[in-house]
């Protein structure tokens, strides 16, 4: 058996060239395969650790996923904002313990800009309920001498080299559009965050009067000519802010969360919608999961191609291969030897693309991981395969073993037919 | 050390018997020159002798073995252990070097393997020996097959066909491809190693000028009555 092994791959080394390319089209498909998978746990993974502790989400009357996505993960389009009165109605209701407004729209290059209020600090939670920890420094004052501070999330501070006391300045928008700089009032890093692995590793938090200090001289979204209010002068403007983009919200008993749900749809001074975290990841996932499902299958295509191009470059060189055969039988080899022989080559050549493809994939994550992080906030693990993974992979095996089993059988009919004269 | 008594052999499809032999015996340690026509079924009583191909009726034994009395996995364990074989040409595999070529027979057999490490100590010390026997220069023994030419290749399947000491070699026609000296040569060689291994030679060719050189001299014609049959009808 074990010499036969070594036959096999001396063989099939022998016709390295194309076997190669049958190796390569199987590395790929379990590339695809595995870092699909990969990418579906852990965008889950990630998407789901993101939040946790918070009740509910209230922001104007949208759909709960494109809120969600916004506010949470400062994914797709901004949503039409909320007059703070129902901010600090909402903060009144007897069920609610705690309101968190939050004010997106702003970046600092390509880092998205999240102005609140301390309490953020404290209430925010993310994985296992645990709550934001200060690697340097501490958060951003409330009052008007924390006005221009700046509490950066890991992400920010690592990969633009940010230290404690340097001063930043944010761009309008999402950035990238000159002239739209809020160059006048930079904002002095007062606190760096541990890493979480959520996107508040890549947020710029700022206090919700700062956001309002630095849109003072603007109007409609662009500076107003003639008029500039330098950062000294700003404190003494009405720096309150009358509008915000979202509250996070606890309550003290979770089982008044439909109430107070129904309770925010009701309000009759502006149309409002309050999601629930896990109701909206829920529904994310039912979008999401179709597209996953087409693509996996697509994949399970593409691996099915490739175990078909196996079959045939097998069942191809066999005709070329029938003296070789024929040689085999003549030092004592049975036709079951020569059908092994022809089972192990497939199975060698589908292992080889298989551990390829994992190689491939551990490389492919490596070289993506940074960037899934930094634009969707990703975190992509590069670490051993998950079961799911093993699964795919155990199959891929096993199909190019079943599918070698064609080429097998082939031989060992045609073995017993040529005996030790191949009339080929 | 080789019956055959009553011998009637059909391919599957054929409609008449291609090989119809009353009787042949070929003693111990002796060499046979069998020479007939292209299309004669040479091939095919080498394949019967080989236990490759079984008969439809009569009695093909080796070693007092009847073939047809084995299963097939049997057969293929009786052909590893007692019978070495030499084809016409592409004898070799190419992805293997000189060597392993000649060791093939062993990776099938223990009982040449141990034949061979009984004679030599090891069975490349045994390879070795047997391809300085037959005239290849030892600077080619780790070249790949592909890289000898013919001549050499035959001598290499010869030894493989003689390594571990079989009972039987069987060759067919393996001079065919060669030209007079290489042929001469080869002969001397083929014959002297089967003499000091004892080996039984079966050895087929349409070119009877080589027949003087062995112990009995038959021709396929005469002693396969289906060929007679046929030319009759």
């Amino acid at each position: 058996m074990r010499s036969l092994l070594s036959l096999a791959m001396r063989s099939a080394w022998n016709r390295r060239g194309t076997l190669s390319l049958v190796v390569a089209s199987i590395a790929l498909a379990t590339l695809l395969l595995l870092s699909l998978e990969r990418m579906r746990t852990d965008m889950r993974e990630s998407f789901s650790q993101a939040v946790s502790g918070t009740d509910l989400i209230v922001g104007a009357r949208t759909g709960p996923v494109q809120l969600m996505l916004y506010t949470v993960f400062r994914i797709g389009g901004a949503t039409s904002n909320i007059s703070m009165s129902s901010v600090q109605a909402l903060q009144g209701h007897r069920a609610v313990a705690w309101v968190v407004p939050v004010s997106l729209g702003d970046s600092h290059r390509g880092f998205p800009v999240l102005g609140t209020t301390p309490a953020y600090f404290q209430h925010f939670r993310y994985g296992d309920r645990q709550p934001l920890a200060l690697a340097q420094g501490q958060p951003f004052r409330g009052d008007l001498d924390g006005l221009f501070e700046t509490v950066l999330g890991a992400e920010v501070a690592q990969r633009l080299g940010y230290r404690l006391g340097q001063r930043i300045t944010l761009s309008h928008g999402a950035g990238g559009t000159p002239g739209l700089e809020h160059g006048d009032k930079p904002f002095t890093v007062a606190g760096i965050l541990a890493r979480t692995g959520t996107p508040v590793d890549r947020t710029v938090h700022v206090s919700l009067q700062g956001i309002q200090a630095i849109h003072l001289d603007w109007a409609a979204g662009s500076p107003m000519p003639g008029l500039v209010i330098p950062a000294e002068q700003a404190r003494k403007f009405d720096l309150e802010p009358k509008e915000v983009t979202a509250a996070l919200v606890g309550l003290k008993n979770r089982a008044a969360v439909f109430a107070v749900q129904r309770h925010v749809a009701a309000l009759a001074d502006e149309p409002l919608i309050a999601v629930l975290p896990g109701v909206a990841l829920d529904e994310l996932w039912g979008v999401i999961g179709v597209g996953e499902r087409a693509l996996l299958a697509m994949s399970g295509l593409v691996a099915v191609v490739s175990l078909a191009g196996l079959v045939a470059v097998v069942l191809a060189g066999l005709s070329e291969r029938r003296r070789e055969l024929a040689v085999l039988r003549a030092v004592g080899a049975g036709p079951r030897h020569v059908m092994l022989l022809l089972a192990a080559e497939g199975a060698l050549v589908t292992l080889a693309g298989a551990v390829l493809g994992c190689v491939l994939t551990f490389a492919f994550i490596a070289a993506a991981g940074p960037l899934m992080q930094t634009r969707f906030g990703v975190t992509l693990q590069l670490s051993a395969p998950t079961q799911s993974q093993w699964i795919l992979l155990s199959a891929v095996v096993l199909a190019g073993m079943l599918a070698s089993l064609v080429p097998a059988l082939r031989a060992y009919r045609l073995s017993l037919a040529d005996g030790l004269s191949p009339r080929a | 050390m080789i019956e055959i008594e009553n011998l009637r052999f059909a391919w599957p499809r054929a409609e008449s018997d291609c090989l119809a032999i009353d009787r042949l015996s070929i003693a111990a340690g002796s060499t046979l020159f069998l020479y007939g026509p292209s299309g004669s079924g040479k091939s095919t009583l080498l394949g019967l002798l080989a236990g490759v191909l079984v008969a439809r009726q009569g009695r093909v034994g080796v070693l007092d073995t009847d073939w047809s009395s084995l299963s097939g996995a049997r057969r293929d364990a009786l052909r590893a252990d007692h019978v070495g074989y030499i084809f016409q040409q592409f004898n070799l595999l190419p992805y293997l070097n000189v060597i392993d070529n000649v060791l093939l027979p062993c990776r099938f057999s223990r009982l040449r393997h141990e034949r061979a490490v009984r004679r030599s100590g090891s069975v490349q010390a045994d390879a070795g020996a047997l391809l300085a026997h037959v005239g290849l220069a030892a600077e080619l023994w780790r070249r790949k097959a592909a890289e000898l030419s013919v001549g050499q290749q035959q001598r290499v399947a010869a030894a493989r066909a003689l390594i571990g000491a079989p009972e039987i070699v069987i060759a067919d026609e393996p001079t065919s491809a060669l030209d007079a000296p290489l042929r001469d040569g080869f002969m001397d060689v083929l014959l002297r190693e089967c003499r000091t291994a004892g080996s039984t030679l079966v050895f087929v060719s349409h070119d009877e000028r080589l027949a003087s050189r062995f112990d009995a001299q038959r021709s396929l014609a005469s002693i396969n009555r289906a060929a007679v049959h046929e030319a009759a009808a």
